[in-house]
């Protein structure tokens, strides 16, 4: 049974996806306990087979579909960092299912057991994505991730059809290059399995020809659109600001993490090191990209007063600091890299989850939602708070650990301009939420915030916030979440070094 | 710089004739990147998308074709030989563990057959080629239902009077 664990996780969610669309039919009220009814069993197994990488440290499962030999047929393959990758998504995806209780309710009435179809099958897609070590199986997972959060985008409020249009487009741009890509590497080395194309690759010395390169270049153009790296980052925060509230607390910590997550593993297991750092120049030019997006990603989200967009700007700078972490070429900045994609997932987040609450509590989606919220809805703020300062990176939440392996890779590489830009943002950051600490903690009209004199009885449900705990249970949780990675960092870094080990980094 | 007849010649045979299929996938895939990104009209832009989708499935076939091969399908002759050596495993099954005898079958020469495999996998592709066709009408026709226009131009002037009127 352990065996068939990499099966389950993507199966789970179709089979879930498929129910609830017939389900629904008879009964739409069922189709959320079929969703955390897949997701619950999906985000056991990730566990369980997590817990199974690591049984034997160094090695890595490998589970082939009906029994062909990896040449022939597609192969699922889990590291430590896949396994860390997968419990993410699915514990994403699980909690966030909770949180949509209501939302979807109100937010697209007679329509959830689509929305509900198209959510799981989102999360098998992403689930895919990080499993399979087949590249064009890659490509088709990609695109069935991509074709349900456009559908899941365009059902938000009445910009937002037009936001997936272009995010269509985009996307669209993005995958071909990578199918171009994968077509190139096809041809010099015959194979699609990651590992195959490797050791073809190695065994007949053709790293330098020009057909590899250009797939090289192709795939990471492609993986660059897709995770919206700073000059190809227009689309992203319409798309996520516009789409409904559930909507985005999927796919704001999911989408760009999980494309991250493939760069790495392209340019790990498919290239390998020595082909990616060969030519100082291009991953030094990498770095520096990295560091504008970091910069800009960070002044454009000071610029807005838009809640959501300020957070989907923040994630345009902390793609920054993961493609940046990962082209250092060094150790420190790869371990930096993967601790980040599960740091900033959880990041991310949280502070949606928080953000949403705020937003649907106060019917505002500016900054002046948080005008006294501290007393209105204290829970939710202590979460918002946390998620925050693990932003900004204040110890001991997982984002000060995941900043400081990131800096001390730079400074390893000598790369000072992205050691600078680091710290740069975590300055803007702190500016912006401690903008919106005090609207929240100290309200200029004190007797909106206060009330002096009065009955405290007079409030009853305050210490619920007024919130249902369907909302209120997963942004706590995820808001633990932040402390949790935090003070494990030594343990979560461990597994991360046992799975960076065979990759001959510096 | 003039280039005599000859020497013009001499580069299209070499640079041109060779990568013929290299050079009809490129053009038709800037022609459908350049529709995508400059076009005012949604429905262009989409038309634009599948040229551009079109282009690569066009590569992916083509680089399967080797020069002097045929259909990947097997011959009548050598389908009987095969079966024939299927029947005679099939009598002699006392050690049902035992490898068969690949021996037996008649040897297929692969340069005989063009590489089904990048075919195979265009199959995926035209459908979810299709698939993201499909959607993007659809979200098109929302568009439409919203702004009572497909001019890009128009919607963006649409949306922002709608934001200055609600500030």
């Amino acid at each position: 049974m352990t065996d068939q664990l990499p099966a389950i996780i993507v199966l789970m969610p179709l089979l879930g996806a498929l129910l609830s669309v017939l389900l629904g039919m008879f009964d739409r009220k069922l189709c959320l306990p079929v969703a955390l009814v897949a997701l619950a069993i999906t985000a056991s197994s990730a566990v369980a087979m997590l817990a199974n990488v690591l049984a034997s440290p160094g090695q890595s499962l490998s589970y082939r579909f009906g029994g062909w030999d990896p040449l022939v047929g597609i192969e699922y393959r889990i590291d430590a960092l896949s396994g860390l990758v997968v419990l993410a998504i699915t514990a994403v995806g699980f909690l966030n299912a909770i949180y949509s209780k209501t939302r979807v309710r109100d937010e697209s009435p007679r329509r959830e057991h689509y929305f509900y179809a198209l959510y799981l099958l989102l999360v098998a897609g992403l689930c895919g994505m990080v499993l399979t070590n087949d590249a064009f199986n890659l490509y088709v997972l990609l695109e069935i991730c991509s074709l349900t959060s456009y559908a899941l985008i365009a059902i938000g409020n009445r910009r937002a059809a037009l936001a997936s249009f272009n995010y269509v487009i985009i996307g669209t741009i993005g995958a071909s290059f990578y199918l171009l890509g994968v077509g190139y590497l096809y041809i010099k080395t015959g194979a699609l399995n990651m590992d195959g194309i490797h050791a073809a690759l190695r065994a007949n010395d053709i790293a330098d020809s020009p057909t590899i390169k250009v797939g090289f270049i192709l795939i990471m153009l492609g993986v660059w659109i897709k995770m919206a790296l700073f000059p190809l980052h227009g689309w992203l925060s319409n798309a996520y600001s516009y789409a409904p509230t559930t909507t985005g607390t999927l796919m704001a910590p999911l989408m760009t993490k999980v494309m991250v997550y493939i760069m790495i593993r392209m340019m790990l297991s498919v290239f390998g090191t020595e082909f990616v750092f060969h030519e100082e120049f291009w991953s030094n030019g990498v770095v520096w990209i990295a560091t504008v997006a970091i910069i800009a990603g960070s002044v454009l989200a000071l610029a807005r007063s838009d809640i959501k967009k300020m957070l989907t700007y923040l994630i345009v700078a902390e793609v920054g600091y993961m493609v940046g972490g990962a082209w250092l070429g060094n150790h420190s900045g790869m371990i930096g890299a993967s601790y980040h994609i599960l740091s900033d997932a959880a990041m991310t987040f949280c502070l949606f989850l928080a953000a949403g609450i705020i937003i649907n509590r106060t019917g505002e989606a500016r900054m002046n939602a948080f005008d006294g919220a501290f007393k209105k809805y204290p829970l939710t703020m202590i979460g918002f708070t946390v998620g925050a300062l693990a932003m900004i990176g204040l110890p001991p939440s997982c984002g000060f650990f995941s900043k400081f392996y990131l800096i001390s890779g730079g400074i390893e590489a000598g790369q000072w301009g992205f050691v600078v830009a680091l710290l740069f943002s975590s300055l803007v950051n702190a500016v912006l939420f401690f903008r919106i600490f005090e609207r929240a903690y100290f309200p200029k009209d004190l007797a909106s915030g206060f009330e002096f004199g009065g009955d405290p009885d007079a409030k009853p449900d305050r210490s619920l916030d007024q919130v249902p705990y369907s909302m209120l249970v997963p942004m706590l949780i995820a808001a633990a979440s932040l402390l949790v990675i935090g003070l494990a960092n030594q343990t979560i870094v461990g597994w991360l070094n046992t799975a960076l080990a065979s990759f001959s980094l510096k | 710089m003039m280039l005599d007849h000859a020497m013009l010649a001499n580069l299209i045979e070499d640079t041109v004739v060779p990568k013929i299929n290299f050079w009809i996938y490129i053009i038709l895939m800037m022609t459908g990147l350049y529709a995508m990104i400059s076009k005012n009209n949604l429905i262009k832009k989409l038309i634009g998308m599948s040229i551009f989708q079109t282009a690569i499935i066009l590569f992916y076939v083509s680089i399967g074709v080797k020069s002097g091969s045929g259909i990947p399908i097997l011959g009548a002759e050598t389908q009987r030989e095969f079966h024939e050596v299927e029947h005679h495993n099939h009598e002699h099954d006392e050690h049902p563990e035992e490898f068969p005898d690949v021996y037996a079958y008649p040897t297929i020469n692969p340069d005989d057959y063009a590489n089904p495999l990048p075919h195979v996998l265009m199959l995926t592709a035209i459908v979810v080629g299709v698939s993201t066709l499909g959607l993007a009408l659809a979200i098109s026709q929302k568009i439409y239902h919203e702004y009572g226009s497909i001019e890009e131009d128009e919607i963006l002037a649409q949306i922002k009077t709608r934001s200055d009127n609600d500030d």
